[in-house]
């Protein structure tokens, strides 16, 4: 792994030269969580600083800080060695501090070069802005980047990668010390990412101090300099890439190793349950085949943006797919809703909790019975002490902590909303579960309470279908794995002898004329 | 604003894992802190303050006349309330009545008898609200601009087809909606009033339908994903609306003997105001009938006090702008203050 | 380039306009001429200044109610100014519109800066306030012609070929194109409400913008207040009443998106123009005035379905295949 690494040119690796920004005894809290307490960050001229930890561990909250968003608790903010404050997002932005983020946080009806010179654009003599100067300069920043797009164009008709280099475009326009690249990579494809790559290297060698946030060791070893590990808000480890082993940093995020986290499964697969023909949309997803047993934990694995969820969804009726055939038990389905789909057994736990899974504003037992209310009411009547039995049925069965079953879903953890979103559906007694990243973004204790959950669901004879891009949860629970990759099939395995390296070269599609 | 949070319960008791309590705080404890209680407050004032102000407020006719100032927006604002509640809201109401009773007068007109026109003005509201129904369910548009569209549209062809000339003759029997009493003081309109209430306030509170509003209007997506068919619950919500502006299209024209292309001109900001004003979130998600109801009085009370005074119709409508205001911004100024206190 | 402005709303809309010009000019050949193209413009002109103030806050994601009732009060105060002093000159009183307008748009942005009301409660309040300031201030009664001064009323003098009021609107035009097209402001009124997320990180406040876009429409109202006293030559509590919707709907017509973050000066213009040269027409062609309102209503309703489809965000492509078809 350490001497694949590139050697590099310069002295910057190797001295430590004073960073341009450092971060101390940064504490912050929101009503109710200490999202940081007490961490220290350090950033260095040309050098890539990978900062590493779980969902929750603060890594979004110390951007925030960084970029003058969120102001700190306690702590100081030095800048070159002097301490200084950013109270606003423009004072960390004239100070050279800038973050190119997950979702690429730009405008898609204003054009490119707008969207790069915004809040800075090149003004006249009189004071108004010079389009053709702006025009221009954009051109020469595009150009910088590597990238080839017309200033003019409108963003909403550029590709995510793209925009991503604009989003960068504009790190660089103004002047920018300090880059922050959150999680860059995870809506890019194989190619892209490798541009991305040229790009930060590019970066470096214009001597910028970066920050890079991302969940990928292997593109962690290959681009960074230092690594900084949080858990739990708190800073646990801190050095140069040099000195350290993927399990290290493993060890640092979560506190134990990967192996114990993951619940022990007798594997026992009974009869089919559900048959999946030649489903395909028009641009989404193409020819989709599989089948599903009673009983097992089928894993779909693939990078994101590989379509998976877009298929799930679309077996789950929330859009229709053009052709293709689903069979319950031998027999066709036709599912155009998600009302169908909920009727013939099949129920889908989706990705984005606070869009379309929770309703944050309704008591708990009114989320869990939602999709059960013709159950639990009688000719269009509710009936509250039904719904109340159902909703504590499954609150218990979950081990959900709350204060009431009538307490807003909003004010319990992430933890605890996923395990009602999951109750919620448990309670339509599906007979097949599609879970879409089922613990992104909770703690590690309902993470591994949600793990253990889906084992004993399986082995109750659920059959259970999981999408995750994480290749420990995927190969850790699984029966099956299917690999997806630009809309497609790209492999299907069994768990026995399933390497991460197969799943990595199957998502990525290497080892294929690309 | 000292009491306790949920999480500091949770917190203190470390064991309750096992054990959720259905409920925090008993139903009763709930209404005494809600805004149907504060509004009610307002109300009772309100009425004491009348009582004092003239000495002809307490006559029974005098206030059953009262009612009539409510009575006809309050029927819009139960739907309307659903529909807002929901996340959509209906800007051509006013226009439906103004449409209904525009085709009303044309089938009395053409001599069609008192049924036939109810038939006619339930029917218009009914088309009228599966218009605006496909246009924001089908075609995916906001539901405010279509229905500020939809209500110059509807009042358009009330003017197409009236102009500046009015109808006057209606059959007999018809005058019964806007000026028939059932029992001594208590009005035809009234009943119909309370009627409507009680048969909204069960569909929002105690039916699976009505549920169903709030899961909408909190989150369409998540109602969507959780098999609520969004869409037809939506334009249910408009068909209501249109079927209910028929109704009230019905009683005013009743009432008024007569119908102009500019009848009920601006009552959806007044019946948005009651509907607001009775604590549903313009935002959807929130909101009861019970304080739409209470709403409906102050508002009517308001009315009448003033007019009693000989306050002109237009200086109560500053009145009437300055609550609808107060009443979002006081909860959100408390909201703002409460965590500097602790 | 050439392809996306052929399908631009901006030209899609010039084109409607210029046609429905010829084909009446077709049966009415004075109808294009252009001393007459010159009265619908001069008759446009005030809800053209009002969509243009209409449009700041809209593309901010708010919308603006009280713009007509504002337009009115302004109208009022100077109106009963110029009548009870003749002597104060009329370009101070046009100042004190401009300034009074602005003050009440600021109250509506406060509202929803600072007390985060929903931009259609806050402003559907105001409008029954200012509404009913108007008769608070006048007691209900008229500012007729005979009493303002003749410098009040000279707005339809023409110089340089064209009314004053005209002028006037031309001028509002270029200031509101410089200000959407080349100043800061402008620019962030567009971002705020494309993606106010995005909008903190490039260090533009989200309240203070929206409520600059409130001040603008209220100064426009204020400036338009003058301008419709003086033109109608009469002041009273109904005037402009129901105009907020005319204005909102030469906003939506013009392509301005409801939800925020799209709309161009030329589009707004247009919008307006295409409303005005609709009510001038009716008469013309000998369709009774009584049409204006369903046509403007229908026009609506076609024009946020158009801005629907074409904001419709392309899903995201995931096939390769597809990508090569597309």
């Amino acid at each position: 792994m350490l001497s694949s690494r590139p050697e590099r040119d310069g002295p910057t690796a190797l001295v430590d030269a004073p960073p341009v920004l450092a971060l101390e005894g940064i504490a912050k809290s929101f009503p109710g969580v200490k999202a940081l307490d007490g961490v220290a960050l350090a950033l260095y001229p040309g050098e890539v600083t990978a900062l590493v930890g779980e969902n929750g561990a603060g890594k979004s909250t110390i951007v925030k800080i960084l970029t003058g968003i969120h102001q700190p608790d306690a702590g100081r903010i030095l800048l070159e060695g002097a301490e200084t404050a950013f109270p606003t997002a423009e004072a960390a932005a004239a100070a050279g501090v800038t973050a190119i983020h997950q979702e690429t946080v730009l405008f898609d009806d204003l054009s490119v070069a707008e969207n790069i010179f915004l809040g800075h654009a090149p003004r006249t003599r009189w004071g108004l802005i010079d389009w053709r100067r702006m025009n221009a300069e954009a051109r020469e920043m595009l150009a910088r980047v590597g990238a080839t797009i017309a200033p003019e164009t409108r963003l909403r008709d550029l590709g995510i990668a793209s925009k991503h280099l604009v989003a960068v475009a504009r790190a660089l326009s103004i002047e920018a010390r300090v880059v922050i690249m959150d999680e860059p990579t995870a809506a890019l494809s194989h190619k892209e990412i490798e541009e991305l790559y040229e790009l930060v290297e590019r970066l470096r060698a214009e001597g910028k101090a970066i920050l890079f946030i991302s969940h990928k060791f292997d593109e962690i070893f290959r681009i960074a300099d230092r690594y900084t590990v949080f858990r739990d808000g708190a800073l646990v480890g801190a050095g140069h890439m040099a000195d350290v082993t993927e399990d290290d940093l493993v060890r640092m995020m979560v506190g134990r190793s990967i192996e114990a986290i993951f619940p022990v499964r007798a594997h026992n697969v009974g009869d089919e349950v559900l048959r999946v023909v030649g489903y395909s949309h028009p641009t989404e997803f193409a020819d989709i085949n599989f089948t599903l047993r009673k009983g097992e934990i089928l894993g779909f694995y693939g990078l994101v943006g590989a379509g998976r969820s877009e298929f799930m969804q679309a077996l789950f009726g929330v859009t229709e797919p053009a052709k293709g055939a689903v069979r319950i038990d031998g027999k066709v389905a036709v599912i155009r809703d998600p009302a169908q789909a909920i009727a013939k057994g099949i129920v889908y736990v989706p990705e984005d909790r606070g869009a379309q899974g929770a309703i944050r504003a309704m008591p708990i037992f009114q989320n869990i019975t939602l999709p059960s209310l013709a159950r639990t009411s009688k000719d269009g009547f509710l009936r509250l002490a039904e719904e109340f039995a159902l909703a504590r049925r499954y609150a218990t069965r979950l081990d959900l902590r709350a204060a009431a079953l009538d307490q807003e879903l909003g004010q319990l953890s992430g933890g605890n909303q996923q395990k009602v979103v999951i109750a919620k559906w448990l309670a339509t007694r599906p007979r097949v579960i599609i879970l879409d990243e089922p613990t992104k973004g909770i703690d590690i204790g309902s993470k591994a309470a949600v793990h253990e959950f889906m084992a004993e669901l399986a082995a109750e004879g659920l059959a259970v279908i999981m999408v995750s891009s994480e290749i420990p949860e995927i190969l850790g629970m699984s029966d099956r794995v299917i690999v997806m990759r630009e809309g497609r099939i790209a492999g299907e395995y069994e768990r026995a002898g399933l390497t991460p390296e197969t799943l990595v070269r199957a998502a990525a599609g290497i080892g294929e004329a690309a | 604003m000292s009491r306790e949070t949920p999480e500091s319960r949770l917190e203190s008791r470390p064991d309750s894992r096992r054990a959720i309590p259905d409920r925090l705080s008993t139903p009763g404890a709930r209404l005494l802190r809600s805004w149907e209680a504060l509004l009610l407050a307002v109300a009772v004032a309100i009425f004491v303050a009348n009582c004092f102000a003239s000495p002809y407020f307490l006559d029974p006719w005098n206030l059953s006349d009262a009612t009539f100032n409510f009575t006809e927006k309050a029927m819009i604002a139960f739907p309307m309330a659903l529909l807002i509640i929901a996340g959509e809201i209906d800007l051509s109401v006013a226009a439906i009545i103004a449409l209904a009773s525009t085709i009303m007068g044309m089938a009395a007109e053409a001599g069609f008898g008192t049924p036939a026109l109810v038939l006619v003005g339930l029917g218009v509201g009914l088309v009228c609200g599966a218009v605006n129904g496909t246009l924001v369910t089908r075609f995916g548009l906001p539901s405010i601009v279509v229905t500020i569209g939809t209500m110059s549209l509807f009042r358009g062809i009330a003017y197409i087809i009236l102009g500046d000339q009015a109808y006057t003759s209606y059959p007999p029997g018809f005058d019964y909606f806007g000026q028939g009493y059932v029992f001594w003081v208590i009005s035809f309109e009234f009943v119909l009033f309370a009627a409507l209430a009680v048969l909204f306030g069960v569909l929002l509170r105690r039916t699976s339908f009505g549920r169903m509003v709030y899961a909408v209007g909190n989150n369409p997506m998540a109602a969507r994903f959780s098999g609520l068919r969004v869409g037809r619950i939506r334009f249910l919500l408009f068909l209501m609306t249109g079927l209910l502006s028929g109704v009230a299209a019905i009683c005013l024209t009743s009432r008024l003997g007569s119908t102009r292309p500019s009848i009920a001109l601006g009552w959806e900001l007044e019946i948005v105001t009651m509907v607001v004003l009775g604590g549903v979130s313009i935002l959807g998600g929130a909101g009861t009938i019970a304080g739409v109801v209470i709403a409906a009085f102050v508002l009517g009370m308001v009315t009448f006090g003033f007019g009693l005074l000989n306050v002109p119709g237009i200086v109560m409508s500053i009145f009437i702008g300055l609550l609808l205001i107060a009443v979002i911004a006081l909860p959100r100024l408390a909201a703002r203050l409460a965590p500097r206190r602790a | 380039m050439a392809d996306r402005l052929l399908r631009s709303r901006e030209m899609i809309l010039a084109v409607a306009i210029g046609a429905m010009i010829l084909l009446i000019s077709l049966r009415f050949p004075a109808f294009a001429e252009p001393a007459n193209l010159g009265r619908v413009f001069n008759d446009t002109a005030i809800l053209v200044m009002l969509a243009l103030g209409q449009m700041a806050v809209i593309l901010t994601k708010s919308i603006d109610l009280s713009v007509a009732a504002n337009l009115a009060l302004n109208g009022m105060v100077v109106a009963m100014l110029n009548s009870a002093f003749p002597g104060i000159p009329i370009p101070a009183l046009i100042l004190l519109a401009i300034l009074l307008g602005a003050a009440l748009g600021a109250v509506n942005g406060l509202m929803v800066w600072k007390l985060d009301i929903p931009p259609i409660v806050a402003t559907l309040g105001t409008l029954t306030i200012y509404r009913g300031l108007i008769f608070v201030v006048s007691g209900g009664a008229w500012v007729n012609a005979h009493e303002m001064s003749p410098a009040f009323k000279d707005l339809p003098r023409a110089a340089l070929g064209l009314p004053a009021l005209s002028w006037i609107a031309l001028g509002v035009i270029g200031l509101a194109w410089l200000l959407y097209t080349r100043t800061a402001t402008g620019r962030a009124f567009h971002a705020v409400g494309g993606n106010a997320n995005a909008a903190v990180y490039a260090g533009i406040d989200t309240g203070r913008t929206r409520f600059a876009a409130y001040v603008l429409s209220g100064a426009i109202a204020g400036l338009c207040g003058y301008l419709w006293v003086a033109r109608y030559a009469v002041a009273y509590v109904d005037i402009a009443g129901g105009f907020e919707l005319d204005v909102i709907a030469a906003c939506v017509i013009g392509g301005v998106s409801i939800a925020g973050g799209i709309g161009s000066v030329a589009g707004a213009v247009l919008g307006a123009l295409f409303l005005g040269v609709i009510k001038n027409a009716l008469p013309v062609v000998n369709i009774s005035p009584f049409w204006q309102l369903a046509i403007s209503g229908s026009a609506i309703i076609i024009a946020v379905a158009f801005n629907a489809r074409a904001e419709r965000r392309k899903g995201r492509v995931i096939l390769r295949t597809a990508e090569h078809r597309a």
